[in-house]
């Protein structure tokens, strides 16, 4: 329930010490869930919107904050799990694409939150960038090895997604600082 | 040991996460999923999203109606007059088509054509879609507690959307024809040439399975063949935009719904197509000695003998008159072609094209006249309008009908320009038993002629 400092030894921030913070148990439930509900509800209306991965955002942002490779590993494996839920026919979208892919990136952000300093602006929007693509490749992986699906791979496609992500996830962030408990 | 786990407790948590996943995945691909089957997990979350969903959604389009339908009501007169110029001129084209639907009917009835229809459809509100980049499916509003089931069509009234995936007890979900695992059957409106629609990641539809040596036009309309039973036959589904040379033997075409499906927000689902016969209560009356005279198999007739004995020559009405080549194999035309038809319109001479093709005969609207009959088509008009002096001369083909046949007075632009061809009076036929030779093949008859009119 409140920020704790932890002195890391292999912090590559200039700070000497990096802060943890903690959420309450409310925001843990309804920011993944209302992330997922925009994302499934908001392409009605707006064409292009799922080009933007929000649950993507929030595993970065739980994950980054805490600071904690398993809470992380285990959030991003809930929220991809909810995302799959409703991603698609079961013939062709079974259970466990996104959990796997969230679940690698919730781990990887908070193992980089320990060493790097995410809170300024610019860590984020590089943050976002890379772990988009990266979202993507280990999506395109388990479709295409792991099912044998016939996946399209699009370099432009993927770096633009990318940009627009780490645009708005400046914007997204900034407004879930106000969660973190001090 | 302890030191091991205490080192690598991340490492092992995640995967051991990991493993649980993929072991989750390969029973889903070990087990798959048949259509329309769901799991249970997927129905609980689903359940539970639906009825916030419906909430916004109908939220939203209240205040949207009420907005448009009290307030913000700038325009209506203008288009109010818009609407009413288009009503006048559809009711121009609705005479003018309903003739063409008159005759298309009549033909269909004598076919016993079944036509797919439409009869009944829910309207369903688009409250969802998959939120990713990689499904484009959308959840409506309506499941299994409104009579939604698996595999049924989703179309809007521009063209379709796609078709029923899974079902829930309030919403339901929807696979749209740009899915990557979409295929609907489809065909090109103008050249009849039929293929597959397929989606892609990216959102496009490609029209796949046509021939690189088919001439396909751009913006040619894209229709439903029906031949995926979900779609009823005849259904806009896009337009052509490109056409290129793809891999293999097929061209790469690219088509564009009709339908918004990156906006869609209101569908109907077609909950029942019947086969049904076209209506013709509105048609000229057909008799039923007509209809059955085509249904029932043919009696070869024996051939009428004049005076001297010799077989008697067959009346152009006839079918011995157009199966000369003796390929006719039992056809003969229809008396709507021939005798039935509408006497109060000139009959073309390729009207006996549809009535004729289901007799397996050769028929082609392009041959020429009098020779071309010989190709075994059925009563083909030029050879009637030319007269039947020519034609008697080929007394080998088939006679199968029986019944009186009336012509009416017609004018041939294609007839050959001798007199003949010109104007025909009205005259009755005579049962064709009298008018034409044998159809028998053991009975020697005058040798076929393919000679054109003189």
């Amino acid at each position: 329930m409140s920020t704790r400092v932890m002195p890391y030894r292999g912090s590559l921030t200039s700070r000497e010490q990096v802060a943890v913070y903690d959420f309450s148990w409310p925001a843990v439930i309804f920011i993944p869930l209302v992330a997922v509900l925009i994302q499934i509800f908001i392409p009605v209306r707006v064409r292009y919107f799922p080009i933007i991965d929000l649950p993507l955002m929030v595993t970065i942002f739980f994950a980054t904050a805490r600071r904690n490779p398993i809470s992380g590993c285990l959030t991003g494996c809930i929220i991809g799990l909810m995302q799959d839920l409703f991603a698609g026919p079961l013939q062709f979208h079974p259970l466990g694409m996104y959990g796997i892919a969230l679940t690698i990136i919730g781990y990887l952000a908070s193992s980089l939150g320990l060493k790097i300093d995410v809170e300024n602006p610019g860590s984020r929007f590089l943050i976002t960038y890379i772990f988009f693509v990266l979202h993507q490749g280990i999506y395109y992986g388990v479709a295409h090895g792991l099912l044998r699906q016939m996946q399209v791979w699009s370099w432009s496609h993927v770096a633009i997604s990318a940009l627009a992500n780490a645009v708005i996830g400046l914007f997204v962030f900034a407004f879930l600082d106000r969660f973190k408990q001090r | 040991m302890d030191t091991f786990l205490g080192r690598y407790k991340n490492l092992i948590v995640l995967a051991a996460v990991l493993f649980a996943q993929i072991i989750g995945l390969a029973i889903q691909v070990r087990r798959p999923a048949q259509s329309g089957e769901t799991r249970l997990i997927r129905l609980w979350a689903v359940s539970a999203v639906t009825p916030v969903e419906k909430t916004v959604v109908h939220a939203q389009k209240w205040v949207y109606d009420a907005w448009t339908s009290y307030f913000y009501l700038r325009g209506v007169r203008r288009e109010n007059r818009e609407l009413r110029a288009e009503i006048e001129r559809m009711k121009i084209d609705d005479a003018r088509l309903s003739e063409d639907a008159r005759m298309a009917r009549r033909v269909q009835t004598l076919l016993a054509f079944k036509e797919q229809y439409v009869e009944s459809t829910i309207a369903a509100q688009v409250i969802g879609t998959s939120g990713s980049e990689q499904s484009r499916v959308l959840y409506i509003d309506k499941g299994s507690r409104d009579g939604i089931r698996p595999d049924m069509a989703v179309i809007t009234p521009t063209g379709i959307v796609g078709k029923i995936m899974q079902v829930f007890p309030g919403s339901a979900q929807v696979l749209p024809i740009n899915d990557q695992f979409s295929g609907v059957g489809v065909a090109l409106k103008a050249t009849r040439l039929q293929g597959i629609l397929k989606g892609a990641q990216n959102g496009a539809a490609t029209l796949q399975y046509i021939m690189s040596d088919e001439k396909v036009e751009l913006g040619e309309e894209v229709i439903t063949s029906g031949g995926d039973r979900i779609f009823p036959k005849g259904l806009p589904v896009g337009r052509v935009v490109s056409v290129e040379p793809g891999k293999d033997l097929f061209l790469n075409i690219r088509v564009v719904p009709s339908a918004r499906l990156d906006q869609v927000e209101e569908v109907l689902v077609v909950t029942r197509i019947i086969d049904k016969e076209p209506d013709t209560k509105d048609l000229a009356p057909i008799r039923a000695a007509d209809i059955l005279a085509e249904r029932l198999p043919t009696v070869p007739t024996k051939p009428g003998t004049d005076a001297a004995g010799n077989p008697k020559p067959a009346d152009a009405n006839s079918g011995a008159a157009t199966s000369a080549g003796g390929t006719a194999a039992g056809t003969s035309a229809h008396p709507s072609a021939t005798g039935t038809a509408p006497a109060n319109k000139p009959v073309a001479g390729t009207t006996t094209t549809p009535v004729a093709k289901p007799a397996g005969a050769a028929t082609s609207p392009r041959v020429a006249p009098g020779t071309s009959t010989a190709g075994g088509t059925g009563a083909s008009k030029p050879a009637t309008a030319a007269g039947a002096k020519p034609l008697t001369t080929a007394g080998t083909g088939v006679t199968n009908s029986p019944k009186p046949k009336v012509v009416t007075p017609t004018t041939n632009a294609q007839a050959p320009p001798n007199g003949d061809a010109s104007t025909t009076p009205t005259r009755k036929a005579q049962p064709a038993s009298e008018q034409a030779p044998s159809t028998n093949p053991d009975q020697p008859a005058n040798p076929p002629t393919t000679e054109p009119p003189q």
